[in-house]
């Protein structure tokens, strides 16, 4: 009904431990995690799927939490910088992949999630003949990692980090 | 964003059951295009009914060839399947060429059917547009019109259709199944989007109560041989300025068969049936091909900010066409 509060109880599933949260349907999966689950590591940027900013990753697969609404994700396993242990945050690091670093939960998030989809043989825009199982150039990389956006223009830092993990 | 109330059911009966009784109510899928409308109050349902638990994100076979491929399928997803990027190259580049990778991983083909045609002014709340409050007035018509459609146009509206999936979808002659408490019907491609008109706030032949269940895509030997070409002000993650899909058979040194789609031009995924024609045993050279462009665009109508697409759709088009020909005869 126009103007009623719903507030529903939704179990969240977030770094391998199953919460109850209650909250009302409209809000996002972002808001939740920050405000609800206190996991502030995930960034809110632009909030309108421009930046990146705040990329997870659910059931292995990159998304931006700032377009979800919580309860569409109930039971379903996410995955945030807090859950995350990867050699690519320690590459980060050594290449320079963040200055200010507000991007970089989200950078680490969708390099794991674009990882996964090369692993899997997933063509991009840069690919010549979509049939074959490209080699992951710096082109194609820059390419898949294209939603994520650094202000500080840690670009060339960001695309030697994975690289290096990649191999 | 106001308040929701929020359904999800597990089955096609319940969904449309819900859709057809709640009032004021919308499906959500990936909720790309959705949730970001109404975080700016510009949809305002008072009840979503999420569609993402249903049954419909499976990609078949059917056997006379032609692939169904569920409403939910994650448009990630179908980009990577092995029969689309082998029978028909050009739908995996344009869904691969739209949006970024976390937003194709939510998107669902049926949602980005469903994506609003819009552009700017639509987004801004401060400004008139007919398609946001119809008889309120068009703000593009006398703003800034770089992105704005140069076929289709009407008086009330000149906002561009966004998806990239589409122009590959209206190329390939698709057909979208959907389904309501009335029954289902199939709707083709051509006939699934709709010039602004007098009426820019209606974007599709679909009626409010029916939901998208499937799309099939029919048997192609053509596409085989397909392109989609995107051009944009920057690399990547940003909506086409001019974007061809196109399939092409050559035979000797003359057109036997082609099909031609545009995107970043038309009010809607435009099928390019002029230049079609005109490229009917035409010689496949760059004359008949920017010949083929010409006839398309005879009907533009440009602004003053967007009157460079004429030329950037005539190269383009002749780009993809000579890079398929060549493609053709090796």
């Amino acid at each position: 009904m126009n103007g009623a509060i719903q507030v529903t109880e939704v179990r969240m599933r977030v770094n391998g431990t199953t919460r109850p949260v209650e909250l009302e349907p409209r809000v996002s999966l972002l808001d939740a995690l920050r405000e609800h689950l206190g996991l502030t590591g995930t960034k809110k940027g632009c909030d309108q799927d421009a930046c990146g900013a705040c990329t997870v990753l659910v059931d292995g697969e990159r998304v931006l939490s700032c377009l979800g609404l919580a309860v569409q994700y109930e039971d379903r396993e996410i995955t945030t910088i807090e859950g995350v242990d990867d050699p690519l945050q320690a590459a980060f690091v050594r290449h320079d992949g963040l200055q200010c670093g507000y991007c970089t939960s989200g950078q680490i998030c969708s390099a794991l999630g674009m990882l996964a989809e090369h692993r899997a043989g997933m063509p991009s825009a840069v690919t010549e003949d979509v049939s074959t199982h490209p080699t992951l150039t710096t082109d194609e990389i820059r390419e898949r990692m294209s939603g994520n956006l650094c202000r500080c223009g840690a670009y060339n830092g960001i695309v030697a980090a994975i690289e290096e993990t990649a191999r | 964003m106001k308040p929701l109330t929020y359904l999800r059911p597990t089955d096609v009966p319940s969904a449309v059951e819900a859709i057809a009784t709640a009032p004021n109510a919308k499906f959500l899928g990936g909720g790309t295009n959705l949730v970001d409308l109404m975080r700016g109050d510009i949809e305002q349902p008072d009840t979503v009914v999420d569609v993402t638990r249903l049954p419909l994100a499976d990609v078949t076979e059917l056997s006379n060839g032609a692939l169904h491929v569920g409403a939910l399928v994650r448009n990630s997803h179908l980009a990577a399947h092995p029969l689309i990027r082998g029978r028909y190259p050009m739908l995996t580049q344009a869904i691969l060429a739209g949006a970024s990778g976390q937003l194709r991983n939510m998107a669902t083909v049926g949602g980005n059917l469903l994506q609003r045609t819009r552009c700017h002014y639509f987004y801004d709340t401060t400004t008139a547009c007919n398609k946001r409050t119809p008889g309120t007035g068009c703000a593009a018509l006398t703003g800034f019109t770089r992105n704005h459609a140069i076929l289709g146009t009407s008086t009330q509206c000149i906002a561009t259709s966004p998806s990239d999936m589409c122009v590959a979808l209206t190329a390939l002659d698709a057909t979208v199944e959907v389904e309501s408490t009335r029954g289902s019907r199939r709707i083709a491609m051509g006939d699934f989007h709709v010039e602004p008109g007098d009426t820019p706030h209606v974007e599709t032949t679909l009626a409010p109560d029916e939901l998208i269940t499937a799309v099939e895509l029919p048997p192609l030997a053509l596409a085989r041989n397909s392109r989609y070409r995107k051009v944009r002000d920057r690399a990547s993650y940003a909506f086409a300025l001019v974007s061809v899909a196109a399939a092409l058979r050559v035979e000797g040194d003359r057109v036997a068969e082609a099909r031609l789609a545009l995107g970043g031009v038309g009010t809607r995924p435009w099928r390019a049936t002029k230049a079609e024609e005109a490229l009917r045993d035409a010689a496949a050279t760059d004359e008949s091909f920017m010949a083929a462009a010409d006839a398309e665009l005879a009907s533009a109508r440009t602004q003053p900010d967007n009157a460079f697409k004429v030329d950037l759709t005539r190269r383009t088009i002749a780009a993809t066409l000579r890079t398929l020909s060549q493609g053709a005869q090796k």
